[in-house]
């Protein structure tokens, strides 16, 4: 798998590097600016992009705009964004910004590498990876939702790890069940938010994010 | 004086414009011919508004007269406690025998004594003059802002409620010029300016006279009925003019508005360091108890690792993982720190996005309305960007509001925002110290804080803060 990573900070940089290497994905270019992310992208084609939230010149959100940019120029070009911090706002511009291939993590992630490369083969794979983290705040806002509040705990479990963008053997793994209780828990799951099932797992992902963000 | 814009309120006189002209036809009125000119008609409704308001102003020249009479006894019993004193003392430095000492010994006794009670005295005129200032601008539409330097011990300081002494409160009174200015008007107003508050009600008695009297002339009634009618025309001008006679000595000077400014300033400023510093001292006390703790603890705990490495490979790695974990932690509180002292989705993108993240994070419906071309000042931003946080954890934990609107927009070089919730209300800013917080926050910018929240809801919150606005940021993409 060929991988373009933009992280102006040569420690990080250098370390997604060589831990993406060890995992035996392609690093084609690893750049340390949103222009270079483009020029690089247009150039290599990679599987996906990673990019760093703050990037300069700007040293703001200049990693959401390049991704968004790339994702403008090469439509459906899957992009993982890393940050230190994670916003609902970005987690929302980046999930509009075309359906599924998108990943949205804290840096923290990549301390469990098995899990970060994981996340990474997913969204190259046009799926979604959705840091626990905005998950769970999404689901705080949700308190008060009559139907969330009718979801059993395990079920709530399901969700959560559904909204990150975990297939069915990704959450039968993590919960330790049968994947055959997957199945019935999101079944139920859908049935209470009055959801259309859905056996692609990305559009399934995209509806409970569509629908917890209310 | 026909200049002069008309008072907002109602019951105050307006500025009447010409006479006998027909009212503008109103929309909702008869269509068609009646807007036409020769649907003119004679403005019965005009002219009763003319006299009602003009019996409205006699009837405050009457109590402005009741105000003004004990005004001039005060002030001529303080002028006879002030004067004799500093008299007696130059009378007995001026005497070249034995008599000098005694003046002087009976003197200065006398004087303080006098001094004391005058100053009781000066502070009745003050609650006197007060009262004038706020007449003067609900009845003359003229109104008077209060000159006072502000009582010692009073500012902020000394929060231990006690008293200042008798030697500073005296110094306080005697010393502030508004002091003797409030004097001034006692006199002038109590000896020929309470002439012209009652002239309107003098001119309407003497009409009353000229149509009851029993042995006077047609042309006499009719002089003293074109007088009453006269004083009740005048009266709303007369009042505005004995407003403006009493703005010119109640009012503060330049030198007072602007003593009261500085004295404004250095508050506000003393109090944006304050919380500058305490926040410092919050940032650093969370660096040391928590991620410089955690950092430490993780080096030890990879020491141990590194130590066990050879002989128990298992420990060792569980001793990893741990250290993995307290990092994560440690990043966990950075974060929350960070999110603390300046929001990431502020520095990126300014306070209209910064609110919209904070409102996606909160379990409200939130409808927000944004209108600005350009970023304020960031420790602005900043201000703003909290006190809208703190509003909307305020109707979070307290309001049970299901529907709140933010509405932030920059006209007239003025920063505005204002938080509504349906709530109950009630919200109280003497007993919230967030509310108050957010007022000091604001005051430093010269930004003012006003609630409106009646109990059973709804409570409006408005904030303003008076700022420029840079141009927006060009975006690289």
């Amino acid at each position: 798998m060929r991988v373009v990573i933009a992280e102006d900070l040569f420690l990080l940089r250098d370390g997604l590097t060589r831990m993406l290497q060890a995992h035996g994905l392609e690093i084609t270019a690893a750049v340390d600016n949103g222009a270079d992310l483009l020029a690089a992208v247009t150039k290599d084609q990679p599987d996906v992009a990673i990019v760093d939230v703050r990037l300069p010149p700007t040293f703001t959100d200049e990693g959401i705009r390049a991704a968004l940019a790339a994702r403008r120029e090469a439509p459906g070009l899957p992009v993982l964004v890393l940050s230190q911090y994670v916003e609902q706002l970005y987690a929302r511009e980046l999930l509009a910004s075309g359906s599924g291939g998108i990943g949205y993590l804290l840096k923290d992630r990549v301390f469990d590498s098995a899990q970060f490369v994981d996340a990474v083969r997913r969204v190259a794979a046009g799926g979604t990876a959705m840091d626990p983290e905005v998950i769970a705040r999404l689901l705080a806002r949700n308190t008060g939702n009559a139907s969330i509040s009718a979801l059993s705990p395990r079920e709530r479990e399901v969700l959560a790890l559904m909204a990150e963008g975990r297939s069915n053997a990704a959450i039968a793994q993590r919960l330790v069940i049968t994947e055959r209780a997957v199945a019935k828990h999101t079944a139920s799951i859908f049935g209470k938010l009055n959801l259309q099932p859905s056996d692609d797992d990305n559009r399934r992902v995209l509806a409970v994010l569509a629908y917890l963000e209310g | 004086m026909s200049g002069e814009a008309n008072p907002g309120t109602p019951d105050t006189p307006g500025v009447p414009g010409t006479e006998l002209v027909p009212r503008a036809a109103e929309p909702s009125g008869v269509t068609g011919t009646a807007q036409t000119r020769d649907a003119w008609e004679f403005p019965w409704a005009r002219l009763g508004d003319q006299a009602r308001k003009g019996i409205a102003a006699t009837g405050h020249g009457l109590a402005f007269l009741a105000l003004a009479l004990p005004g001039l006894v005060l002030s001529l019993l303080i002028l006879a406690l002030v004067l004799p004193g500093p008299g007696l003392v130059a009378y007995g430095l001026g005497q070249h025998h034995n008599a000098a000492g005694a003046a002087l010994v009976l003197a200065l006794p006398a004087l303080v004594v006098s001094l004391f009670l005058a100053s009781r005295l000066l502070l009745v005129i003050r609650g006197l003059a007060g009262l004038a200032r706020r007449l003067s601008g609900r009845w003359c539409g003229v109104p008077i802002a209060d000159p006072y330097l502000p009582r010692p011990g009073a500012d902020g300081q000394k929060a231990d409620g006690e008293k200042a002494g008798l030697g500073r409160r005296l110094a306080w009174l005697l010393t502030d010029p508004a002091t003797w200015r409030d004097l001034l008007w006692a006199t002038v107003n109590g000896s020929v300016g309470w002439l012209l508050a009652v002239l309107p009600a003098g001119l309407l008695a003497l009409g009353v006279l000229g149509v009851v009297a029993p042995y006077a002339s047609l042309d006499q009634r009719a002089l003293a009925i074109g007088a009453a009618v006269l004083g009740l025309w005048a009266a709303p001008w007369l009042m505005r003019g004995y407003g403006y006679l009493a703005r010119s000595m109640l009012a503060p000077t330049r030198q007072a508005e602007l003593a009261l400014q500085v004295r404004h300033l250095a508050q506000t400023r003393t109090e944006a360091l304050d919380t500058g510093a305490a926040e410092i001292r919050r940032i650093e006390r969370d660096l040391h108890d928590g991620a410089q703790a955690r950092l430490v603890a993780m080096g030890m705990t990879l020491d141990a690792a590194g130590q066990i490495i050879d002989t128990n490979p298992e420990a060792a790695r569980a001793l990893l993982h741990e250290a993995r974990d307290a990092s994560v932690k440690a990043l966990a509180e950075l974060r929350a720190l960070v999110r603390g002292i300046h929001p990431p989705v502020l520095a990126d993108r300014g306070l209209a996005d910064a609110v919209q993240a904070l409102t996606l994070d909160t379990p409200l419906r939130i409808h927000l309305a944004s209108d600005l071309h350009g970023r304020p000042a960031p420790p602005i931003e900043s201000a703003a960007y909290f006190a809208v946080s703190e509003l909307l954890a305020n109707v979070t934990k307290h309001a049970e509001a299901r529907e709140t609107w933010i509405d932030i927009r920059h006209t007239d070089g003025m920063l505005r925002i204002g938080v509504t919730d349906n709530g109950h209300g009630g919200a109280d800013p003497a007993r919230g110290s967030g509310l108050r917080g957010i007022e000091r926050r604001l005051a430093a910018f010269d930004g003012v804080l006003a609630i409106s929240s009646p109990l059973g809801g709804p409570t409006a919150v408005t904030m303003e803060i008076p700022c420029e606005l840079s141009l927006p940021k060009t975006s690289s993409s």
